[in-house]
């Protein structure tokens, strides 16, 4: 007894160890190269079988890839050019005149060449535009004024037109709000959003063609218009999917919160169109956009091919939307949901203010996700008979000139496409940084 | 959960119970489904009383003050907060959410904005209060929940006890009549709950009434004017502190107490 109580007597420390640099083969490159690449053999039999492999493609790829064929005018006399170096065969080195000769066209399709200037205004004005939206810290907070306007400006510079017509649209905002704030006023907020999309799609639907062509006879005012024949290339497919994106994402978020309303009818609409639009490939909506839909439609009625495309992808993004936000929303404490409430803050303020921005934040990856490959989506309207990047590549294969080429083409395609998700997913990134904010 | 976890000198010159009622509940029953968890409830709260609820884990004591501003809904009966029948309209739930303040157990903070925005989003949004006089309330009760200094921070830079204190702070910025705790001092650490207990005897001394659930014993003898138990969704004895610790009625009573305060 005595003895274990002797050894159980106190010990105080009476220094505090001073701190020390870590040992040196842990630190620097030499620890890096360590740590990463020859941590024990077997890492290290891999890193350098990994290297050889690597050694292996690039010294196929790149001989290839450099190739000095940016002159020819076509496919053989780049085999020529090939020739002469001794260079033959599959491998023998890329043709890359044909992108010299068609880049224009893989960019702009048959758009008038006269009129470039107006998808390049439009897709410089898009970065204006999505600036203060994207980057807010760094934009004037007035320019977000530009970025509501910018989605009524940008089909105007593409398709031209009356300069009414865009005006008019906007009008049909304020006229819904109108019918909003009167309805809501005499019968509550619900049937005052209800009243106000229709009374907002009677007026965009009816009224504005009419109004707008009766105003054009007085005062003309426009741009030549151009027609979604010659539409193609990127400019399509940015096109799509800027507009799907943009509307895709708050279409997202109110089918998300009606698949949680309490209201029966609203959640069953919701729940019924998000299991719909997932059931079904897009393809099929797609072919439903470009065939049937002209079925059910009064005769004489055109309906642009391309806002019926953009309807359908924005549809097919939006079911998706919903339930990744969804997942956000589902991710949240209740006791979220309680802090606002015990607040006296309503639903939507509540929604606004407290839920949707940490929703939204969880849900961040999947959003992109979502955008990317609703971007890459866009390719499936070539099926359709829309000269989209790649439905151009083979309609320039068509031509004698080049009839043979594929590598180069679908490359210099992959690399736009890759320019344009990877900078989403390098923004989501940088928007997941920004708004961390501690551990929860 | 010792008897004497509180030993503050309390300042009882304005704690007074007035005749004004704030809370009237009547005959109020619950069910979660099947569950009676609620089973006629008679309780009548007069301005600056200082209740603590107690009982045991699943006695519905939680419940019974989530109903009180609507974050749950009651089957039957009446509850009427500061005048305001409690009822399915919505105009009549927001408007006691706005007098009723009420502390959670986990804080509830929003983590997504700072300290200073947690408490004066609810005075700009509901209260419509300018933004300038909404800053100025809410340090006006940061200095008073003693962390002015935090303002700029996130609550997740925060420990467990000056979050407590930001919830509370975050209420009384709404400047609310009255001051729901759900177990405001269950999730923290011991050495935290001081800080916290001290934040609420404050508020005491100053006349608030305040509904509080709590397991923390001392600061019901040294602050209550009553103390409610509840078990079974029923309150079974409810009574005046010394009375209630020293004289305790019934055998549940007892036995409850032999159980949190015997050891």
């Amino acid at each position: 007894m005595s003895e274990m109580h002797a050894e159980t007597v106190g010990y105080v420390r009476d220094t505090m160890l001073p701190e020390q640099d870590p040992p040196a083969t842990s630190v620097g490159a030499i620890g890096w190269l360590r740590e990463n690449l020859f941590s024990g053999w077997f890492n290290s039999v891999l890193t350098i079988l990994s290297l050889i492999f690597i050694y292996w493609i690039l010294s196929a790829l790149l001989p290839w890839f450099f190739s000095p064929t940016w002159e020819a005018t076509s496919l053989n006399e780049c085999r020529e050019i090939l020739a002469e170096m001794g260079r033959e065969g599959h491998f023998g080195g890329a043709c890359w005149g044909v992108i010299r000769d068609r880049w224009v066209q893989l960019l702009f399709g048959f758009y008038p060449s006269g009129l470039y200037w107006r998808p390049i205004l439009a897709f410089i004005l898009l970065f204006v535009a999505l600036g203060p939206v994207l980057f807010s810290d760094y934009f004037p907070g007035k320019l977000i004024w530009f970025s509501a306007i910018y989605p009524f400006l940008m089909p105007w510079l593409l398709w031209g037109g009356s300069v009414w017509t865009p005006l008019l649209v906007i009008a049909g905002l304020g006229i819904g709000y109108g019918v909003f704030r009167v309805v809501a006023a005499a019968a509550g907020n619900l049937a005052g959003i209800i009243a106000a999309v229709i009374a907002a799609l009677a007026w965009w639907i009816f009224l504005v063609g009419p109004l707008s062509e009766l105003i054009h006879s007085i005062i003309p005012a426009g741009l030549n218009s151009v027609d979604s024949r010659n539409f193609g290339g990127f400019m399509l497919s940015i096109t799509i999917g800027v507009v799907a994106i943009a509307i895709s994402l708050p279409l997202g978020i109110v089918l998300a919160l009606g698949r949680r309303s309490d209201l029966l009818i609203v959640k069953a609409l919701c729940v019924g169109f998000i299991e719909f639009i997932r059931g079904v490939p897009l393809i099929t909506l797609l072919f439903v956009a470009s065939t049937l839909l002209n079925i059910f439609m009064p005769p004489g009625t055109n309906f642009d091919i391309i806002l019926r495309v953009i309807i359908m992808a924005t549809l097919f993004a939006s079911a998706y939307m919903a339930e990744v936000i969804r997942g956000g929303l589902a991710a949240l404490p209740k006791g979220q949901y309680e802090g606002a409430d015990s607040l006296g803050l309503d639903y939507w303020q509540a929604q606004r203010l407290i839920i949707m921005p940490q929703a939204l934040k969880i849900s961040i990856p999947g959003i992109v996700s979502t955008f990317i490959g609703l971007f890459k989506d866009t390719v499936l309207v070539s099926i359709i008979g829309l000269l989209d990047p790649l439905g151009l590549s083979n309609a320039i294969r068509a031509d004698s000139d080049w009839n043979g080429i594929v590598w180069e083409l679908y490359g210099f395609i992959a690399l736009l496409f890759f320019i344009f998700c990877f900078g989403m997913s390098r923004y989501s990134m940088y928007l997941e940084r920004k708004l961390q904010t501690g551990h929860r | 959960m010792s008897d004497l976890a509180v030993d503050t000198e309390i300042d009882r010159s304005q704690m007074t119970v007035s005749d004004d009622v704030a809370i009237e509940i009547n005959n109020m029953n619950k069910w979660y489904g099947a569950f009676h968890v609620l089973r006629d409830i008679d309780l009548t709260v007069n301005q600056g009383e200082r209740i603590v609820i107690c009982g045991p884990s699943g006695s519905g004591k939680s419940t019974l003050i989530r109903c009180i501003n609507a974050l749950e809904e009651h089957q039957q009966g009446k509850i009427v907060v500061d005048g305001t029948v409690l009822s399915n309209d919505l105009k009549n739930i927001d408007k006691i959410r706005r007098e009723v303040g009420m502390v959670f157990q986990h804080f509830n903070l929003f983590p997504h904005l700072t300290i200073l925005e947690n408490c004066t989003l609810a005075p700009i949004w509901v209260r419509k209060v300018p933004k300038k006089e909404a800053v100025d309330t809410a340090m006006h009760f940061l200095e008073k929940v003693k962390i002015p200094e935090q303002a700029n921070k996130y609550p997740g830079q925060l420990s467990g006890g000056q979050q407590q204190r930001v919830a509370i702070a975050r209420s009384l910025c709404m400047k609310p009549r009255i001051m729901l705790f759900d177990e405001p001092t269950s999730a923290l650490d011991p050495e935290m709950i001081k800080e916290v207990l001290d934040t609420m005897i404050e508020l005491a001394q100053e006349g608030m009434t305040m509904l509080c659930v709590t397991h923390e014993m001392g600061f019901a003898r040294q602050v209550a004017n009553r103390v409610i138990f509840m078990d079974q969704g029923q309150i079974v004895e409810q009574n005046e502190p010394e009375e209630f610790f020293n004289n305790p009625k019934s055998d549940r009573t007892k036995l409850f107490l032999s159980q949190i305060l015997g050891h």
